[in-house]
């Protein structure tokens, strides 16, 4: 069982890291640093670059720059883990086996799984309260079984930083509210940092201990929600006036109508 | 990172994990059985007179350790052993060759369609092994022998074509099939204008051979296939689990710790050897690495662990099975066995399309 080990208090650290596809630059100068056992909501509008740096920290996406996991090296699968935006569920792939999978980078050469491998699978399914779940095949789950096989596969990986790209967008509101519920547990029992790039502000303001705002590829703001969730900041990067309230002492945000509706 | 309850829930769940992935021995010992089924009927099956029961004691004499009274005269003992026996053998080891090479190819392009007949890696083996028969290139067969080493050369070059063709164009499982397609046309043209230029006795022989064939005197062709097999087989059993996680796709693959890529290359080129060396032997028989995978899923699923080894089996028994048809179905002329398998095959083929997704 590996235990998170919070040297120095980072577990990734983010190095001025650029990314480009072809001529166009996708991120810049992105540099943050990841705090052990935090939760970090990475925002910002389509195609501002969240999913990219996710991407961009497993190897997915050819990057310039550093990310540096808590031991100091570059991240290898068993540090980082990446739950996709859109999984691929393959036919007749039961649920244990596509749970199994996240073993790979700690198989040997023969690529068989020890029977502790096994009792991992075994442990994270239970955890997930998904026991009854295991001969099913993954293509016949609901959406919000689905994520928790994702979720299970990506615990099953055993990394210390656990990466979510857009983990809700399919889910129903009572579903994306379980999941989040789901993976704020296993941060706490488990010791994980999260990572999640995060569509609705207030579910991220709700959810993450710190907010990383991102427009066109540039770091715009990255600090606790109060310091990120400001009116004007919002309003220029998603190009629609939004305004921020606290309600119950959680932050809303919610669009400003452009006409004021007139009461009769 | 997980805690272990201390008392465990009767929910059958470490049974199903020990289950995940695993060979399932019953189902290999009915794949077992029913090659060992086909090879006898094949064995006893043809022109000259051999009494079952005198085959059934020949061959279990021949095992070690056991004295049986053997009732065969000196010439049917030569028909058994130098014909009929290895040309079950050799059917048995070809169509374990396509099968193992079809479902490699199939996990490694994600393809249901893939199959080295239809990549145009059979029609590239089989123009090396024409240039290489019709050309006088030394066939003193080595230990590697020159025919293999021809047909493997224009195989891979079949397969590399293929792929880049698909790269271009859309990734959609089609257009791998339409690159195995453009391979195919273009090696054979090349074939044939080959056979032109060769005399007239020459080519008939390389034509009979290229039709498929499995006829054999003695033990030669079985020989000099059968290192390919294992090594092959050897090489694509270690990648099963390789294949299991390319289900995944390559991003979902890579972040998950593999190298799709370096995958992908020693499983394309274990199967094109592997189908390199069946074809140099048998010629081109098409369809058995097709049908035979998508038979071994629907009975005992996807994953690449039981699917690879099973392959091997069932398309031993296939071919040899399709050989018996090939030498009863037009007694007492004998067909191509390539002609049976097509015959098999192509409707096949219609039908994995007609059911719109195949098995991805």
């Amino acid at each position: 069982m590996s235990t998170t080990a919070p040297v120095r208090g980072a577990a990734l650290r983010v190095r001025d890291v650029h990314v480009a596809y072809r001529q166009v630059q996708v991120l810049r100068e992105i540099t943050l640093d990841l705090v052990a056992g935090e939760w970090l909501g990475l925002i910002g509008p389509n195609g501002s670059g969240k999913s990219t740096l996710l991407r961009a920290a497993v190897g997915l996406v050819p990057s310039s720059g550093r990310f540096e996991v808590a031991s100091g090296g570059p991240p290898h699968p068993t540090d980082l883990s990446l739950m996709p935006q859109a999984p691929e569920l393959p036919p007749g792939m039961s649920v244990v086996e596509y749970v199994l999978l996240g073993r790979t980078a700690h198989l040997g050469w023969l690529g068989s799984e020890s029977r502790a491998d096994r009792q991992i699978a075994v442990n994270v399914l239970r955890r997930l309260g998904m026991s009854s779940f295991a001969d099913r095949s993954v293509l016949h789950l609901s959406g919000g079984e689905a994520q928790r096989v994702v979720i299970a596969r990506a615990l099953a990986q055993q990394a210390p930083v656990l990466l979510l790209d857009e983990p809700t967008s399919a889910l129903d509101l009572g579903h994306q509210v379980e999941v989040l519920e789901l993976v704020d547990e296993l941060r706490h029992d488990q010791g994980l940092t999260v990572v999640a790039a995060m569509h609705d502000l207030s579910v991220a303001a709700r959810y993450a201990d710190r907010l990383a705002l991102l427009h066109r590829g540039h770091l715009m703001a990255h600090g606790t929600p109060e310091q990120v969730l400001e009116p004007e900041l919002l309003s220029q990067v998603y190009g629609h006036p939004l305004r921020v309230h606290t309600l119950e002492g959680h932050l809303v945000v919610t669009p400003a109508p452009r006409h004021t509706k007139e009461r009769s | 990172m997980v805690v272990i309850t201390q008392t465990r829930p009767r929910d059958g769940l470490e049974e199903a994990a020990e289950r995940a992935f695993r060979l399932r021995w019953p189902a290999v010992a009915g794949a077992v059985a029913l090659l060992l089924l086909i090879g006898t009927l094949s064995v006893l099956q043809g022109a000259g007179g051999l009494a079952p029961s005198g085959v059934v004691r020949a061959i279990v004499g021949a095992l070690p350790g056991i004295e049986v009274e053997q009732t065969l005269t000196p010439q049917q003992e030569g028909l058994l052993w130098q014909i009929r026996v290895p040309r079950t053998v050799l059917a048995a080891l070809v169509g374990a060759s396509l099968a193992l090479a079809g479902a490699g190819y199939q996990g490694v392009f994600r393809n249901p369609l893939a199959d080295p007949y239809l990549l145009g890696v059979s029609a590239g083996a089989g123009l090396g092994a024409v240039l290489a028969l019709g050309f006088g290139l030394d066939l003193s067969w080595g230990p590697i022998g020159a025919l293999p080493a021809a047909a493997f050369l224009g195989a891979l070059l079949a397969v590399t074509g293929s792929v880049l063709v698909a790269r271009c164009s859309f990734r959609t499982p089609a257009t791998l099939l339409l690159g195995g397609i453009a391979m195919a046309a273009l090696f054979s043209a090349t074939q044939t204008y080959a056979l032109q230029r060769l005399d007239q006795t020459r080519a008939r022989e390389v034509l009979s051979w290229l039709f498929g064939r499995l006829a054999t005197h003695g033990w030669h062709p079985v020989s000099l296939l059968l290192p390919y097999v294992i090594v092959a087989g050897v090489i694509l059993l270690l990648h099963a689990r390789h294949l299991d996680v390319l289900r995944l796709g390559d991003d979902e693959a890579r972040a998950l710790g593999l190298h799709p890529a370096r995958s992908r290359l020693v499983v394309v080129t274990a199967a094109t050897l592997v189908t390199a060396a069946a074809v140099s032997v048998s010629g081109l028989i098409g369809f058995v690495g097709l049908v035979t995978p998508h038979i071994v899923r629907l009975v005992v699923g996807q994953s690449y662990r039981m699917l690879l080894p099973l392959s091997a089996l069932v398309g031993a028994a296939f071919l040899a099975l399709a050989d018996i048809g090939a030498r009863t179905l037009a007694a007492p002329a004998e067909l191509p066995v390539g002609v049976i398998t097509a015959f098999v095959g192509a409707p096949f083929f219609c039908f994995i399309l007609w059911r719109g997704r195949g098995d991805r």
